[in-house]
């Protein structure tokens, strides 16, 4: 079964047609690198991707399922530009918290088994105000793959992560992509992503420019696909 | 049902453990019904019989504002992080997130009105306890309706630059029945009265609103919240 089927989404501002007409698919055990100059129309498709806002023509399916219907929502995680951690409450009780909202029944264990992994075990009942910016964001990292997703949607993972978070999210992408998982991720970090990435997505202006299996040039070279279907 | 009632217990539990955490709803609303109170206090008579027939709606304006200042953080609290993105996102029930910060922001508003109880009682000198089943059965529903109604429009407004003014100009326009109610039954059972007659009337506009507003809420707040 296609992990996302993208059929002919339109999205408007207004007026504005922010999308237009994006058709795609994503197969199971895929990384797709979603690219786009700023205000191309990436952040826009993915908040589409993950039920956030409404495609006013098309549609999406996830393994099937209609995007909007909650129950496709459990088998996706979602990182996108906020970290979507409370900051009054724990780093305890922020995965226990989401834990509980996917229905996890292991919700105690499986919230210390993420806070051991990202290295915030010492520091599970300090309240996550109290955290540095890099231990937030570990723990966002945490929240999105605490119900191991089938399918990541992440917003530019990369971007303002220190290096020990981009880090633990590659090795975590990684072991998620050899776990059968599949990857959507929109980013500007060409380089970050093409460690990962099996295929690329190009959007210009709202249109799909390209999609298909990343190429070689791509690891050498970070602006080769923007040469070679849209402007420099 | 099961997997409702679990989503709404964690929702509402997220929303009573961050509010008690930081106070700012609860601290801004009870200063602002005790400092209310006791400035109508000092521009009445507390013995005349005036202040008796004007409590009803006295205490209901002061649990109406007050009441906003809790419901203007019920969506609000989720702005911070993107973290009303990581909701919607999960397999929550639109049903279920709606009435978990329903119920969050009606047990929130009971205890500032069972702050306040007392205090009124002092300050205009009224028996409040002389009925207090009838009393707590119209603070029950008029703040249910309250809780509604002010959820579902802090949903709608979570995103308004003026969210704080556009949230009571929107929601007590559709409270007037609720409240109507609410007064109209308070003053008598504060008085002592029995209620029946065509005071029962008012009961079951209160029951309706109810009803009729939480149905209403259940079923459009996937729309207010996705669009």
């Amino acid at each position: 079964m296609t992990a996302l089927t993208v059929n002919g989404v339109w999205k408007y501002y207004g007026d504005y047609p922010a999308l237009r007409d994006i058709s795609f698919e994503v197969q199971p055990g895929e990384c797709v690198a979603l690219l786009g100059r700023n205000g191309a129309g990436k952040t826009t498709l993915l908040k589409i991707l993950a039920g956030l806002s409404r495609a006013a023509k098309g549609e999406v399916r996830v393994f099937g399922k209609d995007v909007m219907d909650r129950g496709s929502r459990s088998s996706f995680g979602i990182l996108g530009h906020g970290i979507a951690i409370y900051d009054e409450l724990s780093a305890f009780e922020n995965l226990k918290l989401f834990a509980g909202l996917y229905g996890l029944s292991d919700s105690t264990a499986r919230a210390n088994a993420w806070l051991e992994r990202v290295q915030l075990i010492r520091v599970k009942d300090s309240l996550v105000r109290e955290f540095s910016r890099g231990m937030r964001q570990r723990l966002a990292v945490a929240r999105a793959f605490i119900h191991s997703p089938r399918l990541l949607l992440f917003d530019e993972p990369f971007t303002s992560l220190d290096d020990k978070a981009v880090a633990l999210l590659q090795s975590l992408l990684s072991e998620s992509i050899r776990g059968g998982a599949t990857v959507l991720m929109s980013t500007h970090q060409i380089r970050e992503a093409m460690e990962l990435a099996t295929h690329t997505v190009l959007i210009q202006k709202g249109r799909l420019i390209h999609s298909g299996p990343r190429a070689p040039e791509m690891l050498s070279d970070p602006t080769w696909i923007y040469r070679t279907y849209g402007e420099e | 049902m099961t997997r409702f009632l679990r989503q709404t217990w964690i929702v509402m539990a997220k929303d009573l453990r961050s509010e008690l955490r930081t106070k700012e709803a609860l601290n801004a609303s009870l200063s602002f019904a005790l400092v209310i109170l006791l400035l109508f206090s000092f521009a009445f008579n507390p013995t005349s019989d005036l202040t008796r027939e004007i409590s009803g709606g006295l205490l209901w304006l002061v649990f109406a504002f007050a009441g906003a200042l809790i419901l203007n953080r019920s969506f609000a609290r989720e702005l911070p992080n993107d973290c009303l993105d990581a909701l919607i996102a999960s397999p929550v029930s639109g049903a279920a997130l709606f009435t978990g910060k329903a119920l969050a922001s009606y047990v929130l508003l009971a205890a500032i009105e069972a702050v306040c109880l007392p205090v009124f009682g002092v300050f205009y000198n009224v028996r409040w306890t002389q009925q207090p089943l009838w009393l707590a059965l119209v603070l029950l529903l008029a703040s249910w309706g309250i809780a509604v109604v002010g959820t579902v429009f802090s949903a709608l407004t979570v995103n308004m630059r003026l969210r704080e003014l556009m949230l009571p100009m929107l929601v007590y326009p559709m409270l007037i029945p609720c409240l109507m109610a609410a007064m109209q039954l308070t003053t008598p059972i504060l008085a002592g009265e029995p209620v029946q007659g065509d005071l029962m009337a008012w009961v079951r506009l209160l029951i309706g609103f109810d009803i009729i507003f939480t149905a209403l809420a259940v079923v459009l707040i996937d729309t207010v919240l996705v669009g």
